[in-house]
C-alpha cells in the first residue's frame, strides 16, 4: 500500500515568508484558497487579481499567474480577464476599503452582470495597509486613525454589509460569509470557497465569499484578543452563512406598506 | 470640379438622408465625397443640416463656409444659410414651408412646393424626396439613375414605400428640370 | 474590396475588427456613441465580446485585465471619459500592456460641449495620468486614415507592449467618407509572442506571469523607469509619422496643423498656391513621437510658421520647441467646438505672409 500524504504544503502557494503582521488572518485565508485550487486541480489555469491593500503583494504568495489591479478595480480587471479567456479560473482578493468603498461600483456591477469569477472579500473593519483608517465596514464606535472618537454614526453612517447588499441583486450568484477565527469556522469557510470556485468551474455564476478577518496591529490588540473582539463585536452585525445560491429563488417579498389605508396609524 | 452642398431643415424632415443619398450617388458614379452632419442638441427636434462635398479630387475641407448649393426645407434654414451661398450658386427653397422669397439676387433660386406635391401623391413624409429630386433636376449634380437606385435600396425593407418615394423624386425632378439654368 | 461610404466612428470599429480585435469595453458618451453601438452589433458576429461597463473607470480596467490575458482589446470614449480612464492608462503604461484607446475629442474643459476640439493634445502626448510614461499617439485627418491608423495601432501596441491612443476630433468621428479595407494587410511591425500574459502557469516553459506596476524597491523601480524610457526613445526613433505638402517647393510660410484642421488648411493653401502664394503644410500624424526634425527643417526653409489648432495652443508648444524660442511662430486657434473654416485659414495665412513681407 502506498503512503498517502495526510497534510502538506499546498502547491498553490509559493514557499517563503509573507509580509503579513503577526496574528493577521490573511495567511490562513491564502492557505484555504490554495488548498481549494489544488483540490479542484485548476492551478494551471488560475489567475488571481489583487488590488491595492494589504494583499497588494499576494502575487508573491500564490503560485499562479497573477494581475495587480489599481485600488477598487479588481472586479473590472477580472471581468477583462474572464471575458478574454473564459477557460481561465479567475478570482479577486479584495479588502474592505477596496471593495466596499472605492470599488463599490465595480463590485456591484460585476456581480449584477453575473461575471463568472470568484471574489474573496476580506473584511477586517479597517484600512490595514495605509495604517488603520476608518473603513466602510468599521464598527460603530470603533476607534481608528480617522475616527479618533470612534465611528460616529451620524457622520459616517452604519457599516456596510456587503454580502447582504450583493445578495439583493437578482442575477444568480453564490454569496456567503464566513470567518477563520476558529478551526471549525476555517473549515466551514474553506467549504464556502470550494463551492464558490466549483460554481465558477462549472461556468455557473458570479460567486463571492466574505471572510471576517482580524487586524491586531491596527486594532491595537493582541491576536487572541482580536479574535474575541471579532466574535463579540463583528459577528452579531455580520452574521455568518450562505445568503444566496444560484439554485434557489432570489427575490424576497417586500414588507407590506403600512398605514396607507388606516390613516397612517 | 467640386460641388459643396448644405441640406438643411427641421429634424425629422429627412435632410440628413437626402444628403447621404447625394454622397452615395457621387461615390457610386466614381467621385470623391464627404458627408458631415451637424450634431448636438440641435439634432433633438431643432434644425438639422449636413454638408456634402462631391469632387473629382480627394475632398479637402469637409467644412464649408460658402457652399455652391443650399437646399432649405424650412424658414430657419433659409435664414441661416441663404447668406452663405457662393455667388453664382444654387438656392433650393421649399415654398410649402417658407413664406418669403429669396433675398439674394446673385444666385440661382429654385422653388419647389415639396409638401404640397408629396401630400398630393399620398406620401406626406416624402417632401425630402421631392426636394432632392428638384435639386438633381435643376443641377444634374449626380446621375438620376443613381438616385433612383438609392431610393430602392433605402426603402428595401419597406417595399410599399419604394414606388411612392420614387414617384415623389420624379415629380421633384420635373419641377427642377423646368427651372434648369439655360 | 470596393470603397464604401462609412461614418468615421463605424469605420474605426470595423478597422478594429479587421485587426482581429475581439473585445470591446466602453461606456456611452457623445460624440462617439456610434463606436460602442457598432461594436455591440458586430462583435458577436465574429465571435467577440462587447461589454458596456458601469463607467469609463471600469471599462479601462477591463481593458487592463483583457490585455494582461494576452488578447487584443480596445475602448473608445470622448474627452471627459478619457479623463476618467487616466488612472488605468498610467497602470497600463507601467505594466506595459498593449491596448488601443480612441478619443473622439470634444470641447472642454469640464463638461464643455460636444462639438469638435483638439484640446486633449497635452493630455494624450504629455501623460494624462501619474508617473513618467508615454503613449504612442496617432491623429488621423480622414476616415480612411483613421481606418489605416487603427489597424496599425494594434500592431504598434503589441510590438512595443504599450498603450496606443488614436485621437480624432468629433468631425472625423461623425463624417462619412469612402473607405477601403485592404485585403491581405500585413502587420506593420513584428509581433512578438505574448509569453508575459496571464494565460495560466503550467509550472514550466516560461516564468510565472505577473502583470504589475508595483516596485517598492526604489532601485528596481528606477530600473523599470529606465527600461520604459529606452522604449519611448525607440518609439521616437522609429515611429515618427508626418505628411508634408509642398515642402519640396519654395515657400514663404509653413503651416503646421493636424487632424481635420490640417485638411481645412490644405484646402486654403491649394487655393492660395493657385493664386501664386507660396505656402507649405506639415501635418503631424504621430503626435508622440512628434515630428520635431521635419518641422525644424521645413520651418527654417520658410522663416515663419503658423500653427492652427482647435485649442488655445497645445501642439504650438511642441512646434516652438522644434524651432527654438527666437523663431517667429504665429498661432490661430478656435475653441468651444467652433471650427476653422477654409476662408478663416486663408485670412490668417495671408496675414502671416503680409507680416513676413513687412519684416523684410
Amino acid at each position: 500500500m502506498k503512503d498517502k500524504l495526510a497534510f502538506g504544503y499546498p502547491e498553490g502557494l509559493t514557499t517563503g515568508g509573507t509580509h503579513y503582521c503577526p496574528g493577521c488572518t490573511h495567511g490562513i485565508i491564502h492557505r484555504l484558497i490554495a488548498e481549494v485550487i489544488d483540490e479542484l486541480g485548476v492551478r494551471e489555469r488560475t489567475v488571481g487579481v489583487s488590488p491595492v491593500g494589504c494583499a497588494v503583494l499576494a502575487y508573491n504568495y500564490f503560485s499562479t499567474d497573477y494581475q495587480e489591479a489599481s485600488h477598487g478595480r479588481a472586479p473590472a480587471v477580472a471581468t477583462g480577464i474572464k471575458r478574454a479567456r473564459p477557460d481561465l479560473m479567475v478570482y479577486t482578493y479584495q479588502g474592505d476599503g477596496d471593495l466596499a468603498s472605492i470599488g463599490m461600483a465595480e463590485i456591484v456591477h460585476a456581480a449584477n452582470r453575473g461575471e463568472k469569477f470568484t471574489v474573496v472579500f476580506v473584511n477586517n473593519a479597517i484600512y490595514g495597509m495605509t495604517g488603520g483608517q476608518m473603513a466602510p465596514t468599521t464598527m460603530p464606535g470603533q476607534v481608528t486613525s480617522t475616527s479618533p472618537r470612534g465611528r460616529e454614526l451620524d457622520l459616517a453612517g452604519h457599516p456596510i454589509r456587503m454580502v447582504e447588499l450583493i445578495s439583493t441583486l437578482h442575477t444568480p450568484a453564490f454569496v456567503a460569509r464566513g470567518t477563520v477565527i476558529r478551526p471549525l469556522q476555517a473549515v466551514q469557510t474553506k467549504e464556502l470557497l470550494r463551492r464558490a470556485f466549483q460554481y465558477q468551474k462549472e461556468g455557473k455564476c458570479f460567486s463571492m465569499v466574505e471572510i471576517l478577518s482580524t487586524c491586531p496591529t491596527n486594532w491595537g490588540m493582541p491576536p487572541a484578543e482580536a479574535l474575541n473582539w471579532l466574535e463579540k463585536t463583528m459577528m452579531p452585525y455580520y452574521p455568518l452563512g450562505v445568503f444566496k445560491t444560484p439554485e434557489e429563488g432570489v427575490d424576497r417579498a417586500p414588507l407590506p406598506l403600512c398605514g396607507l389605508q388606516d390613516g397612517g396609524k | 470640379m467640386q460641388h459643396e452642398m448644405i441640406f438643411a431643415g427641421f429634424g425629422g424632415q429627412g435632410v440628413l438622408l437626402i444628403g447621404k443619398m447625394i454622397a452615395y450617388a457621387g461615390l457610386n458614379s466614381g467621385k470623391e465625397v464627404s458627408w458631415l452632419p451637424s450634431y448636438g442638441p440641435e439634432m433633438r427636434g431643432g434644425t438639422a443640416n449636413c454638408t456634402v462635398v462631391v469632387a473629382d479630387e480627394p475632398v479637402g475641407s469637409p467644412v464649408v463656409a460658402s457652399p455652391w448649393a443650399v437646399v432649405a426645407m424650412n424658414l430657419p434654414s433659409l435664414d441661416k444659410f441663404e447668406p452663405t451661398v457662393a455667388p453664382g450658386g444654387v438656392l433650393v427653397i421649399n415654398t410649402s414651408l417658407i413664406n418669403r422669397p429669396a433675398v439674394r439676387t446673385d444666385v440661382r433660386v429654385v422653388n419647389v412646393a415639396a409638401n404640397e406635391i408629396c401630400n398630393e401623391l399620398g406620401n406626406p413624409k416624402g417632401a425630402n424626396m421631392v426636394t432632392v429630386g428638384c435639386f438633381v433636376g435643376a443641377t444634374e449634380v449626380v446621375p438620376v439613375q443613381q438616385m433612383e437606385d438609392l431610393i430602392r435600396e433605402t426603402f428595401a425593407a419597406k417595399p410599399k414605400l419604394i414606388d411612392v418615394n420614387v414617384e415623389c423624386f420624379r415629380r421633384g425632378l420635373e419641377v427642377g428640370r423646368a427651372q434648369k439654368a439655360v | 474590396m470596393a470603397r464604401k461610404l462609412m461614418k468615421g466612428c463605424e469605420a474605426i470599429g470595423e478597422a478594429a475588427i479587421k485587426a482581429n480585435c475581439k473585445l470591446f469595453f466602453g461606456y456611452p458618451i457623445t460624440p462617439q456613441n456610434e463606436i460602442p453601438e457598432y461594436m455591440s452589433r458586430r462583435l458577436p458576429q465574429v465571435g467577440g465580446t462587447f461589454v458596456q461597463a458601469e463607467s469609463e473607470v471600469a471599462a479601462s480596467n477591463m481593458l487592463y485585465g483583457a490585455a494582461g490575458a494576452g488578447e487584443r482589446v480596445f475602448t473608445s470614449s470622448s474627452s471627459p471619459g478619457i479623463s476618467l480612464m487616466q488612472e488605468a492608462v498610467s497602470y497600463m503604461a507601467g505594466s506595459e500592456l498593449p491596448v488601443v484607446i480612441v478619443n473622439i475629442m470634444r470641447a472642454g474643459p469640464g463638461l464643455g460641449g460636444i462639438l469638435p476640439s483638439q484640446a486633449d493634445y497635452f493630455q494624450s502626448t504629455k501623460g494624462g495620468g501619474h508617473g513618467d510614461y508615454r503613449l504612442l499617439v496617432l491623429a488621423p485627418s480622414s476616415v480612411q486614415e483613421a481606418v489605416d491608423l487603427m489597424q496599425d495601432a494594434f500592431d504598434l501596441a503589441d510590438h512595443y507592449r504599450n498603450p496606443v491612443m488614436v485621437i480624432a476630433d468629433g468631425l472625423i468621428g461623425q463624417m462619412m467618407e469612402p473607405v477601403e479595407f485592404k485585403e491581405d494587410r500585413q502587420p506593420c511591425r513584428s509581433l512578438p509572442s505574448k509569453d508575459w500574459a496571464t494565460t495560466g502557469w503550467k509550472g514550466e516553459g516560461r516564468p510565472r506571469a505577473i502583470v504589475n506596476s508595483l516596485f517598492l524597491d526604489p532601485n528596481l523601480l528606477e530600473r523599470h523607469n529606465e527600461k520604459l524610457t529606452a522604449k519611448y526613445a525607440e518609439m521616437a526613433r522609429n515611429e515618427v509619422r508626418v505628411a508634408e505638402y509642398f515642402t519640396d517647393e519654395d515657400y514663404d510660410l509653413l503651416v503646421v496643423a493636424y487632424g481635420s484642421v490640417a485638411r481645412v488648411c490644405l484646402s486654403a493653401i491649394r487655393q492660395l498656391r493657385a493664386e501664386g502664394k507660396r505656402v507649405a503644410l506639415v501635418r503631424p500624424i504621430s503626435l508622440f513621437p512628434f515630428p520635431t526634425e521635419v518641422i525644424e527643417r521645413a520651418a527654417n526653409k520658410a522663416g515663419r510658421v503658423l500653427v492652427v489648432e482647435l485649442s488655445t495652443g497645445q501642439m504650438l508648444e511642441d512646434v516652438r520647441m522644434a524651432v527654438g524660442k527666437d523663431f517667429p511662430v504665429a498661432f490661430h486657434g478656435r475653441t468651444g467646438g467652433n471650427l476653422v473654416t477654409p476662408d478663416e485659414a486663408r485670412e490668417k495665412i495671408l496675414a502671416q505672409l503680409a507680416a513676413r513681407e513687412a519684416s523684410r
